[in-house]
């Protein structure tokens, strides 16, 4: 076919052009539905299917709100409303300030090894959140090396007492454990809003004699007021919804996402367990909200006639910020080598020789070796399904014309993952997929999808679904990059957009696919939150096999699996960094300046 | 047009879907799927003989905590995956019971199962294999160092000087908790009962939620005195943890390892052939090694560590009792303790 519309000529070249030109816009539109019925069904129909349960009573009668009533009603119940805002708010607070300071630093100073510290930094991204409750306990719990002051070797050896009991259990220990989860998150996004800013405001606010304070106030704040929003968001619904670090250190101290599992699993109370799902839903959604409002709001700071800011040397600015990020980098690397020694040593605090022994896993909870590489298998799954997906619908979404509701609707599905806990997500699937039929008008139709209930897929759909918003976003801000004009000049000459999208569009963005696919293997590899109620027999899982040995008291262990993980993680992580140190003198070498 | 590149594109997004979908297991004639709540470490050697006997049956096995895996049954109930149920409480066989997802069965050799060790249908719904009881583990390394003295009975746990020392299992998500906060309501009463857990409250340092993990955090010395069962205290013993098992003075609470046919639509006779096996001779055999009580006496001796009388160290207990007032007894505690907030210091 393409043939003849290369040879005809006249009236019948522009004729076949036109028609195809149409049958492509046709097949687009379809793909655009495709893409928001995919969305639908594996979003909005489980969170409606959750949200009826938390309006029925246990033998499924409509009781309208009395189950939320109830919760208000119950004192222990509603308390953790309280204690899950207040650790929220507090961790946020301190995790945005730590993390604006180590960005500002690596954009904004001429500190040396800002790679180095931003790989760092990165580290606690590739754990799970469990890891960093049980480093906590090896660190700070009653035989802890801080609180024994290590195991009182400085008392004996120089007389000095470094023994400290900080009463770790309760929301001491959940707030450090989700500035460790939350500060790389913050960093992250603030480090991308202090990196986009014009020289000339600073030229301008220098030429006025500005102090450096003013300068600071009203040029370097309000330039990335949209930055300290989204982080302060993100960090928020993070810890709101996070479930491994209070489940390992929280004591006493109930929070809502631990009150979900205590309902569902400790006293099988489903229609609890939704209502209180429900309850973690309001101020992560309200908090989603306001982020995208304000987001609305921010125009393009980068214009075309913008000089990228470089930083100037200050020695004593330098030298504090310095300062700062070493003590953050090796507070870090320090956390993370007390997770590997507690890994290797025999029995703590009795034995403290090093063996491999809690690499063993045998006679062990959780499923061993087979569930490190069956999430293994997932992660990848995930990475290479979830990026063809994410990728391709972003695409549809960003490039395609007309269908201008269908388009908006599609974007705000794709932005809506981000609010939803995983242990929302993973509870609403096991009611969503599970249920063989439908009662539809009075009709009882097969559901289509029980079949994936208990398999690989449920468990790979869970995770793209839960980690989709943030790949979508990196997607869709590698593709606006691009110039639409590709897309229009192609059009014209009758070539099909598929044809540009896979000669044009994906070798250009692929830094970004490879950025999405890495993305979503590290973060499968390490949740535990939404798999937890959905893995199965055949199909055990590192992440729940550490909460299971945690649980069982085989803490050492489920430290082992842990380091397992994380050192999975950086693998993939170094292997990105060599894929596309390769992809970039491929595919980017029209970035660069032509050279004369 | 170029057709090819646009059935490339089309067939790449189709496959993404349809690898998702079809990755479904497919299940052979004679496999059957158990979900159990035994530990861990009993399983593999449980099943030796079992697999001798009947190689041509392939069971697969979900083990998880008392909690997980009777949320999973329930979450479960309209469509059950589970064929049959492995040594699970009898305390949460019973709600599975009230929700009538148990298939009635009577396993050959049932008639030689003691009346309180199953279901008093005929034929049963349940079964009992063995009784798991109540037992403190007491870390004597610890105990010396802190100069505490050793615990011989609830009431003593009470004593001012354990205070911040007792850590154990929360009864709203472990069945080990559950079985111990009945056990003491029917043996006090429920007021006196109630007004025990009060200044029990005062001294314990922490809940925790399995009922393993008090006594592994006694051996780890993280708290001393760990409210668990005596299984566990003696596993714990015997890995070399510096743990002493205690069976408190006024009797411990107990509850049955249990089995059943779950209800679906299609029972499989292997599953049948199961259960018939699970309280067989060759398996009671194995289950005395690991429990002191075990549903048809085998005349092995009583594991190392148990009493050496055990059922008379057993409360006098009211099963269905306990399944019955079990949601009012969960609340009662949540009101009671659950919103307590700091851990006392």
């Amino acid at each position: 076919m393409a043939d003849t519309v290369i040879h005809s000529t006249g009236p019948a070249r522009v004729r076949s052009i036109l028609d195809a030109v149409d049958l492509h816009q046709w097949l687009m539109r379809g793909m655009i539905l495709l893409a928001c019925l995919w969305m639908a069904v594996m979003v909005v129909l489980p969170l409606l299917q959750l949200l009826s349960k938390s309006l029925v009573d246990h033998d499924g009668a409509f009781v309208g709100l009395a189950n939320f009533i109830h919760y208000f009603r119950t004192p222990a119940l509603s308390m953790s409303l309280y204690n899950s805002l207040f650790v929220s708010v507090v961790t946020t607070a301190i995790s945005v300030m730590l993390g604006f300071l180590y960005a500002y630093a690596l954009t904004r100073t001429t500190i040396p090894g800002k790679a180095v510290f931003r790989g760092i930094a990165l580290l606690p991204l590739f754990s799970p959140t469990l890891l960093n409750g049980i480093t906590l306990v090896y660190l700070f719990g009653k035989k802890g090396l801080i609180t024994t002051g290590f195991f009182g070797y400085f008392e004996k050896s120089a007389g000095i007492t470094l023994a400290a009991d900080i009463g770790l259990y309760g929301a001491v220990g959940i707030v450090i454990a989700e500035v460790f989860y939350v500060f790389p998150q913050a960093m992250l996004i603030l480090s991308i809003a202090l990196s986009m800013t014009d020289a000339r405001l600073y030229e301008a606010s220098d030429s006025l004699r500005a102090s450096n304070v003013r300068t600071f106030l009203t040029v370097t704040i309000p330039g990335i007021k949209f930055g300290l929003m989204s982080a302060t968001f993100v960090s928020f619904i993070l810890c709101f919804t996070d479930f491994g670090a209070p489940k390992v250190v929280g004591g006493n101290y109930n929070v809502l996402a631990t009150d979900i599992y205590k309902q569902v699993i400790g006293q099988q109370n489903f229609v609890m367990g939704a209502t209180v799902s429900v309850v973690l839903l309001i101020p992560t959604v309200i908090a989603f909200l306001l982020d995208r409002i304000s987001q609305r709001k921010q125009v393009a700071l980068i214009a075309a006639k913008s000089v990228p800011l470089t930083p100037k040397r200050h020695p004593v600015r330098d030298g504090v910020f310095l300062a700062y990020c070493s003590i953050i980098a090796l507070l870090l690397v320090a956390f993370l080598a007390t997770a590997v020694y507690a890994s290797l040593v025999r029995v703590w605090p009795y034995d403290l020789s090093l063996s491999l022994k809690n690499y063993n896993f045998r006679n062990m909870g959780g499923g061993g070796y087979p569930a490190f590489f069956n999430s293994i298998r997932m992660a990848f799954y995930s990475s290479v399904i979830g990026t063809v997906i994410t990728f391709a619908s972003a695409y549809l979404i960003e490039k395609s014309k007309g269908m201008f509701l269908l388009r908006q609707g599609a974007y705000f599905l794709s932005m809506l993952p981000l609010a939803l806990p995983g242990l929302v997500i993973g509870l609403s699937y096991i009611f969503f997929f599970n249920q063989p039929t439908w009662a539809l008008l009075g009709l009882e139709v097969r559901n289509p999808f029980n079949a994936l209930y208990g398999t690989m897929a449920i468990l790979v759909i869970s995770n793209i679904v839960h980690f989709y918003t943030v790949s979508f976003l990196t997607a869709t801000t590698a593709l606006k990059q691009l110039d639409k004009e590709f897309e229009a000049v192609s059009e014209s000459l009758g070539v099909p957009f598929y044809k540009t999208f896979f000669r044009v569009t994906v070798p250009v963005c692929m830094p970004a696919i490879l950025e999405i696919g890495m993305y979503y293997f590290v973060n499968s590899m390490a949740t535990l939150s939404a798999v937890i109620f959905l893995y199965s027999a055949d199909i055990p899982l590192a992440s729940v096999a550490v909460a299971n040995m945690d649980d069982a008291g085989d803490v050492a262990p489920a430290a082992a699996m842990s380091v397992l993980i994380v050192l999975t993680n950086i693998t993939a992580r170094l292997l990105y960094g060599l894929m596309t140190r390769g992809v970039h003198q491929r595919t980017q070498a029209w970035t660069r300046p032509v050279s004369t | 047009m170029n057709m090819r590149r646009f059935c490339r594109f089309v067939l790449l997004w189709c496959a993404a879907v349809v690898l998702v979908a079809t990755a479904s297991t497919v299940r052979a004639a004679e496999e059957i799927l158990i979900y159990t709540a035994l530990e861990d470490d009993q399983i593999p050697r449980y099943l030796v003989p079992f697999k001798k006997e009947h190689p041509d049956i392939t069971v697969k096995i979900v083990r998880d905590s008392t909690g997980v895996v009777t949320a999973k049954l329930l979450a479960e109930k309209v469509n059950p995956q589970a064929d049959v149920v492995w040594g699970l409480a009898a305390t949460t066989l019973l709600v599975l019971d009230q929700e009538g997802m148990l298939a009635p069965y009577a396993p050959k050799g049932v008639e030689k199962v003691a009346p309180q060790f199953k279901d008093s249908r005929n034929p049963p719904q349940w079964v009992g294999i063995d009784a798991w009881m109540t037992g403190f583990c007491v870390n004597t390394v610890e105990l010396k160092a802190k100069n505490l003295p050793m615990p011989a009975s609830y009431a003593d746990l009470l004593k001012p000087v354990y205070k911040g020392h007792l850590v154990m299992p929360n009864p709203a998500s472990s069945g080990t908790g559950f079985l111990t906060v009945s056990a003491l309501l029917q043996l006090m009463g429920e007021q006196k009962g109630w007004e025990y857990l009060d200044k029990l409250h005062q001294n314990m340092a922490l809940y925790v939620h399995s009922g393993s993990k008090p006594c592994k955090q006694a051996g780890a010395g993280e708290f001393p005195i760990g409210i668990s069962f005596g299984y566990r205290g003696i596993q714990e013993k015997g890995r070399g943890a510096p743990i002493e098992t205690i069976f408190p003075k006024e009797g411990s609470g107990w509850d049955l390892e249990a089995n059943s046919l779950m209800k679906k639509s299609n029972i499989k006779p292997a599953a049948k052939t199961f259960l018939d096996w699970a309280i067989s001779a060759s398996a009671m055999k194995e289950y005395a090694k690991s429990y002191a009580v075990v549903a048809i006496p085998t005349g092995e001796p009583i594991p190392e560590g148990f009493p050496r009388e055990p059922l008379k160290q057993m409360i006098k207990n009211d099963l269905s009792w306990a399944a019955k007032n079990r949601a009012r007894i969960l609340e009662e505690w949540e009101k009671r303790y659950g919103a307590k907030n700091e851990p006392k210091k």
